[in-house]
């Protein structure tokens, strides 16, 4: 009888059962390295961004050192009819045999390299997400742990300016920073964006000190004298760290979407600067004629938005440890096996988890701010 | 309640006043209003940028001209934009109201698709269908709307005239999308492996058929619904909405539904008279539509039983959809001479409306039916992944409670688990963001709005904000501040409305 038994134990058990052997002996940060390399939506979107940045850095250099790519984007002749690409595909597709050209994503109307152009706007736009989520996340995470450690009065007033600060549409406040700001210079622009970036981030970090205070290492520590600050940084910070990554990585495809489009409106960065979302906006109406100017600059937008939030979702399936995988068949066979061989007190022990809800999206789903792109 | 109300709109009153504030000493910082004095070569350039400077009372502290404009604010006056001369006030309400149409569209049926795609999604978790789903959602999340919109603006309404031009699909494309869409239907509806070779099958040929006949009908220019095609389609719906909200085999719930398809198809021929005697506006049309639910009440009350109140809704929807479709086919059938007035280019790719175009009320709704395809299409690819993944992970998260597996264990119908007990607290974390959503976007979808060149909200303070005119702008975010505070207090109470457990008190 109690083999029929063990041979059917909840499927809730044998889970536990194999995340607990998976996990054994391992300390926090290599749980969540382990379980963000199994996720493979996230380490492709990781390969491709460092991909991207990769290329984008390396064709046209950074600041005094030179790039591997020999247009600069400058005015030039016109190759290709119309200024088409000039990368052919390989025969085994139907093309003339494989070459990348002299101008292998074409050329607009007066000969100007697209792979340059694009390769700057990448780069102009790669470093101003940088900079947004780094600024961002700097005051998120400041003003939501001064706010969710003090509460009281400090936290209403600093909750009052969050408000103030969601109130208007990040769009519309960008447009008009971008009309002071972004004639000015690009770093100058995406810091002021940072500054309105931050509420999100800012009420998750409260939130998350607010239960974090109330837990007994806290007490603990405040009892063994430690100073508010050493309580915050080295007590509660380290226990809130996977939120903030987590919405910071979302906060960044936030970041790059409202680049390129406030500077599609033409109220972001201005020329001489290349930005992905400018180059769209100037190459719109040659849609129809040069399809290729249109494209490039737009998929290197969705390339970047797009690997980012998989390694967000990665990261956020890493952090949460409520996040359920369900095994492989296979695995779960065997642990069934080695459950039969083992004494029962192993999966009791394990089985005082509760069954949480998968929280691949909802949980901080909105960390990234409201779109604001519309 | 009353405290809360209280305390809530005192604060939202003084972030008001401090974020309008900040606002006016930005977007005055962001403003030069004597550029293209200075780079004029008129030889009165310096008593020219004296005489705006006066105009605009430019040497004035903005700090003393944001209160000068407050107190004008506050007692309704909005100045006017000085380039132009217009009052602000009507520009507004012009922008309100082409805001209004196209978010409204927009925002239901990205809701309404998005909350049905990822509950089903839900169900079908760590299924195929999951993850083509989730993949989607994420794609469409990712893409730059402004991108979209160029996309669809050049290629979409280009190539769907091109398409009006000589309609014809050919059959293998017809078979494929015919077979994509049942391999869609047989992911989403799962099942065993015969359960699924039905559903292939099935869709597959419902989709092939409808295809067909769009395309042997000529309906692409000679669209029209039809008594036949109504009973069809209405009998339809009133099966789809039976077997989700009552189950097929509450037998009253169907019949009540299936006499409003019956009524509506009876009614279909006299109500174009009456159409055509009735003086149509929005209005009156909204109030029809009032009445057909009010019908459908009635008949799904009348056929009585045990359960009138889900007969009764059933039927009222019924009573919906069908009189949506009698409404469709009027608009349907001013197509002809619409396509020929716009010389066989239907769907525009700027304004919300066709100017000097005339014709009769249908005419007017078709035209601004045509002009908000597009960009509502962009607002709901952006909002649909959002919705989709709102409620795909509310749905997990509801479908793991207790009183689920205490609904499954006491016996219940897993129709009635998933529609009662979970749909329903699925939606209380929607009711929440749904309010803001809508309301933030009366300020307009900016960069929609700008590829569209719809002249809402949106283009309104993109324009203004380029043109130099603060009134317009400090008036645009007047009224967007006030209603995302407004959202915000509306959230909280329809949080405490939907769910018992939230109390207003505190």
């Amino acid at each position: 009888m109690s083999t029929s038994m063990n041979a059917t134990p909840p499927d809730d058990k044998l889970e536990n059962a194999i995340e607990l052997r998976d996990v054994a002996g391992l300390s926090q940060g290599q749980i969540v390295r382990r379980r963000f390399f199994r996720h493979k939506g996230a380490l492709v979107g990781l390969a491709t961004l460092l991909a991207i940045i990769v290329l984008a850095f390396s064709s046209m250099g950074v600041g005094p050192i030179p790039g591997w790519w020999t247009q600069t984007g400058a005015p030039g002749p016109v190759v290709n009819p119309q200024g088409g690409p000039t990368a052919s595909l390989p025969t085994w597709l139907g093309g003339d045999g494989f070459a990348w050209g002299e101008h292998p994503f074409g050329q607009d109307e007066i000969g100007r390299d697209i792979f340059a152009l694009v390769m700057l706007g990448t780069q102009t736009s790669l470093r101003i997400m940088a900079i947004i989520s780094i600024v961002a996340c700097v005051i998120g995470v400041a003003v939501g742990s001064l706010s969710g450690f003090f509460r009281g009065r400090l936290d209403t007033l600093l909750m009052r300016g969050t408000d103030l600060v969601i109130t208007i549409p990040t769009i519309v406040i960008g447009a008009v920073i971008g009309r002071i700001f972004a004639g000015i210079s690009p770093t100058l622009f995406a810091i002021f964006l940072g500054v309105i970036l931050w509420p999100s981030l800012a009420r998750l970090v409260r939130g998350e000190f607010l239960t974090l205070r109330e837990r007994e290492f806290v007490d603990a520590a405040r009892v063994a004298g430690a100073s508010s600050s050493r309580i915050i940084f080295k007590h509660i910070l380290p226990n809130a760290v996977g939120v903030i990554i987590v919405s910071t990585t979302l906060l960044m495809s936030t970041a790059i979407l409202l680049e390129t489009a406030l500077s599609f409106l033409q109220f972001g960065i201005q020329p001489p600067d290349v930005s992905l979302g400018r180059l769209i906006s100037e190459y719109q109406s040659a849609f129809s004629t040069r399809p290729w100017l249109f494209w490039w600059p737009g998929l290197f937008i969705v390339l970047i938005a797009l690997s980012v939030n998989f390694i967000g979702d990665g990261l956020r399936d890493a952090f949460d440890p409520r996040q359920k995988r369900i095994p492989s068949r296979r695995k779960m066979e065997r642990a069934q096996r080695l459950d039969r061989a083992e004494t029962p007190g192993v999966l009791d022990a394990s089985s005082g988890r509760a069954a949480a809800p998968d929280a691949r999206d909802g949980d901080l789903g909105g960390a990234g701010g409201p779109r604001s792109g519309r | 309640m009353l405290t809360f109300l209280t305390r809530r709109v005192l604060a939202g009153l003084v972030t008001l006043f401090v974020a309008l504030f900040l606002m006016y000493l930005l977007v005055d910082a962001a403003m030069d209003p004597l550029a293209d004095l200075r780079q004029s070569t008129a030889p009165n350039k310096a008593q020219l940028i004296d005489q705006r400077i006066e105009q605009l009372q430019l040497d004035v502290n903005p700090v003393v001209r944001f209160f000068g404009w407050l107190g004008n604010a506050v007692t309704g006056d909005f100045g006017v934009a000085w380039r132009t001369g217009q009052a602000v006030t009507v520009l507004i309400s012009r922008a309100i109201g082409s805001t209004l149409e196209l978010v409204t569209a927009a925002t239901l049926l990205s809701l309404v698709l998005g909350v049905a795609v990822g509950i089903v999604s839900a169900l079908r978790q760590y299924a195929a269908f999951d993850y083509i789903i989730i993949f989607v959602s994420f794609l469409l999340y990712s893409l730059p709307s402004f991108w979209v919109a160029v996309l669809l603006k050049q290629w979409g309404a280009i190539g769907f005239n091109d398409f009006l031009g000589d309609p014809v699909i050919s059959w293998v494309v017809i078979a494929a999308i015919a077979l994509l869409s049942g391999l869609l239907w047989m992911l989403a509806v799962g099942g065993g492996g015969r359960r699924r070779v039905q559903t292939l099958v099935v869709a597959a040929a419902a989709t092939f058929a409808m295809f067909a006949f769009l395309q042997l009908t000529n309906w692409w220019l000679q669209p029209r619904v039809g008594p036949v095609l109504l009973a069809v389609l209405g009998v339809a719906a009133a099966l789809a909405i039976v077997a989700i909200i009552a189950g097929l085999q509450n037998r009253r719930a169907l019949y009540a539904s299936l006499t409003t398809v019956a009524l509506g198809v009876v009614l279909f021929f006299p109500m174009q008279q009456v159409f055509d005697a009735l003086p149509l506006s929005n209005w009156l049309l909204a109030g029809l539509g009032l009445v057909t639910i009010a019908v459908g009440l009635l008949i799904g009350y009348l056929f009585g039983g045990p359960d009138r109140g889900v007969s009764a809704r059933a039927a009222a929807l019924t009573a919906f959809v069908v009189g949506v479709l009698i409404v469709a086919d009027q608009v349907m059938q001013v197509w002809p001479p619409y396509y020929d007035a716009l010389r066989s280019r239907p769907i525009p790719t700027f304004g919300d409306r066709t100017p000097n175009l005339g014709g009769n009320f249908w005419v007017g709704i078709l035209d601004s039916l045509t002009h908000l395809l597009l960009p509502t299409l962009t607002l709901i690819l952006i909002a649909f992944a959002a919705y989709t993944r709102y409620s795909r992970s509310s749905m997990l998260e509801v479908m793991n409670q207790d009183y689920i597996r205490t609904a499954r264990a006491k016996g219940l119908p897993e129709r009635v688990v998933v529609v009662r007990h979970g749909f329903r607290n699925t939606l209380i974390p929607l009711a929440t963001i749904v309010p803001i959503d809508v309301i933030t976007l009366i300020g307009g979808a900016v960069i929609t709005e700008t590829v569209f060149a719809r002249p809402g909200m949106g283009l309104l303070f993109v324009e203004s904000l380029r043109n130099a005119e603060i009134e317009p702008v400090m008036a645009y975010l007047m009224i967007t501040a006030a209603l995302a505070i407004i959202a915000n207090i509306v959230a909280d109470i329809v949080y405490a409305v939907v769910d018992p457990r939230i109390r207003l008190d505190a």
